[in-house]
């Protein structure tokens, strides 16, 4: 007993002097606030690529009426459209910096049409000639407004046989092309995003995302009666959650396996990258599927898979998805590596509650909580800044400060994959393919090492072609010889002359 | 081609002799696995080397093969488990076939039956190492070569076992891949009798355990 109390004492003393000791872990953030993942799958603590900047509640922004569900978010240029769809309304925001926001207009109605004022509008869009689109989702239909809020035209449900006649047109998400064609993902609706035409005519469906089942339920369902069967679920395709469209026109959308279908597993088409034939483009060359956490086994109260609520891309390509499941963000290169993940669920700054929109001005991004009623912006730190600044000089060819940058970036974060390959492929750049095979390597990326591999041998093969005729040669003439050498020596052992020396002798 | 039995003085000698026996083996599976028990041509000696080299080879494939083909997570990796995935089947696979056969008539007995199997071994030393060494000159496009050797080297080792196991036994074909079959099902049992034993070994000694704490407490 007296041993145990020893022992207790020890440690105590031990961890008192620990805390006593270490200020600076007392005033670093908690772990684990930003991650990635390495090759193996194992979660890497980062340093944060993005800080918040402030968190807007509506006194911050300095509302009379305090935000009430609020659901979409558009961003032009400096102008953030947000949709307050609790109070039927559209807040026009001003960022003048991330650390501050300034309320400039509120659009509560329109004029021009029967019914000017939204019923709970879900997602705004605004055209390049500051046309605005509202998905008016009370109302039944997508509203487009010009600048000084006349009605000018609106969307309804889309003319089309295969749809049931009674299903109330619900739209929820709206994309606007260049040429104003709208996409539009509404409720009830899983044979893709709807599309119409500029003029308002309906053009189809595009994207449907592919039938996915269980094997066991196709099997369970082979052996169920009719009756049985009805009662089942329908294999259908699931719906979109939410798209964007980035610079280039390509559509971004996220679907979701939702927990409640008891889905244990990722989806690994989380997220498709759209082009106008409506075929997911996605670029996944990362050692993991774009789907953001790898384990979704139940903890802190949270379980199932990432839910992507919204994905906004930023203009390098990097695509950020908002995961409302465990209120997290994560960011994908175009090659859809990890660029980072962060956040949780909580009430702290930096933590979400009921994420429901992301959208990004420039680098920074901007994350609205619907229950917290609350927009926060978040700024790439210097780290983000440095990874951003490799990306973009490598895009550019200047591969000698990409990797300078990388390096940097290596400095400050050991554990950072892309930051490896990101130096072997700027020493693959500059011919210097030995050294970036020893990158390659130390992250496992088989691709380029090969790629590297390939230049190298051949390097090497021309720097050593008289070497290497030597030792061919060598190759076949020493056996040759030797076996010329002994086909001599046993001719002259056997010869007749010495047999008959030898019977001679004998 | 027929090998006149030799007599060897010298025990070394007959060990570098068994030794090359097992590229006889190889070629000549038939012919070879007769000579090796009825002509008293392999020794467990040779037998016990080629075991030695077929863990080595893997063991040393871990570090030295390409990580394009083998990619390794060291921190997880038990050398001991390692060594045991090649040793624990094998052993298991002795063991089964030989009580197996000795009731139907085979005629190998259980160190012979192990000298066979481990010559029988012989193709994953001797083709794994070079393509070990390969493996760090190829890229991703020409990946297929290795593989699709690496994959031939467990076939052809797989041969060489039924092969021997025909051979050394005296079964015809049919018998032989019947008893096969029935040896991998032997082996299964096995698995599942230890389970079951460590299992309940370990119950009863957590029981003393508990009870020896239990009194502990209480004195």
């Amino acid at each position: 007993m007296q041993k145990k109390n020893l022992i207790k004492k020890a440690c105590m003393v031990v961890f008192a002097a620990a805390i006593a000791l270490s200020p600076m872990q007392v005033q670093a953030k908690e772990a684990g606030y930003t991650y990635n993942y390495d090759y193996w799958g194992d979660v890497q603590d980062s340093p944060d690529l993005y800080s918040v900047g402030k968190v807007f509640t509506s006194t911050e922004l300095g509302l009379d009426v305090k935000l009430k569900n609020p659901q979409g978010m558009f961003v032009k240029d400096n102008t953030i459209y947000l949709c307050d769809s609790g109070n039927n309304r559209i807040l026009v925001i001003e960022r003048k910096s991330p650390e501050k926001l300034e309320v400039v207009k509120i659009i509560d109605s329109f004029t021009g049409a029967d019914k000017t004022k939204f019923n709970n509008p879900t997602d705004v869009a605004v055209s390049e000639n500051g046309d605005i689109f509202v998905a008016d989702q009370g109302n039944a239909r997508v509203l487009k407004l010009d600048k000084d809020l006349n009605y000018i035209m609106e969307f309804v449900k889309p003319d089309d046989n295969t749809l049931d006649p009674k299903l109330v047109f619900q739209p929820n998400k709206i994309v606007i092309d260049t040429a104003e064609r709208m996409y539009c993902i509404a409720t009830g609706i899983n044979k893709g995003l709807v599309k119409y035409e500029s003029d308002g005519t309906f053009a189809g469906f595009v994207g449907a995302t592919p039938v996915t089942y269980n094997w066991t339920d196709y099997i369970w369902k082979k052996f169920a009666s009719q009756a049985q069967r009805a009662k089942m679920e329908s294999f259908v395709p699931t719906e979109y959650e939410n798209i964007f469209m980035d610079r280039e026109g390509f559509i971004y959308a996220t679907t979701s396996v939702k927990v409640e279908d008891g889905a244990t597993k990722p989806s690994s088409d989380a997220v498709r990258k759209l082009n106008l034939m409506g075929s997911n483009i996605l670029v996944q060359n990362g050692d993991w599927d774009v789907m953001g956490d790898l384990y979704v086994g139940s903890g802190g109260g949270y379980e199932g898979p990432s839910i992507f609520t919204d994905i906004t891309v930023l203009d390098n390509d990097v695509y950020a998805c908002l995961d409302r499941n465990r209120g997290r963000v994560f960011g994908y290169d175009d090659q859809g590596n990890m660029v980072f993940a962060f956040g949780g669920n909580g009430n702290m700054d930096g933590y979400f509650r009921r994420p429901s929109a992301i959208e990004h001005v420039g680098r920074e991004l901007y994350v609205v909580d619907s229950l917290d009623c609350s927009i926060t912006s978040f700024v790439p730190t210097e780290f983000g800044n440095t990874v951003y600044k490799a990306m973009d000089t490598f895009d550019e060819g200047k591969y000698d400060e990409s990797g300078e940058a990388w390096r940097e970036v290596m400095k400050m974060n050991g554990n950072y994959d892309l930051a490896y390959i990101g130096i072997g492929r700027t020493l693959l750049r500059q011919k210097n393919y030995k050294e970036a095979m020893k990158y390659f390597e130390l992250k496992y990326d088989a691709q380029n090492y090969s790629k590297a591999f390939k230049q190298y041998r051949k390097q090497w093969v021309e720097e050593h072609i008289a070497l290497i005729v030597i030792v061919l040669l060598l190759l076949f003439l020493v056996p040759l010889s030797i076996g010329k050498i002994k086909k001599i020596r046993y001719e002259i052992d056997t010869a007749d002359y010495f047999q008959k020396e030898l019977r001679k002798g004998r | 081609m027929r090998i006149e039995t030799k007599k060897f003085d010298n025990p070394r000698e007959k060990y570098i002799d068994s030794l090359k026996f097992s590229l006889y083996c190889m070629t000549h599976p038939l012919d070879g696995f007769w000579d090796l028990t009825h002509e008293k041509r392999g020794t467990l000696a040779a037998a016990n080397t080629i075991l030695f080299l077929t863990v080595l080879i893997r063991l040393l494939k871990l570090r030295y093969t390409s990580f394009m083909f083998m990619k390794v997570y060291w921190e997880e990796l038990n050398i001991f488990l390692y060594i045991a995935s090649i040793l624990f089947p094998l052993a298991l696979w002795v063991v089964g076939n030989w009580g197996l056969t000795t009731l139907f008539d085979g005629k190998g007995k259980l160190k012979q039956v192990y000298m066979a199997t481990c010559y029988a071994l012989v193709p994953y030393p001797l083709i794994q190492f070079p393509l070990m060494i390969f493996s760090n000159f190829v890229t991703v496009e020409e990946a297929q070569f290795y593989s699709v050797l690496s994959s031939l080297t467990l076939f052809y080792a797989a041969i060489l076992v039924i092969a021997a196991m025909g051979q050394i036994h005296e079964y015809s074909a049919g018998k032989n891949i019947l008893f096969t079959v029935a040896t991998l099902f032997a082996m299964l049992v096995m698995i599942f009798i230890l389970m079951i034993f460590f299992s309940m070994i370990s119950q009863g000694i957590s029981y003393f355990v508990s009870l020896a704490r239990e009194l502990m407490f209480r004195l």
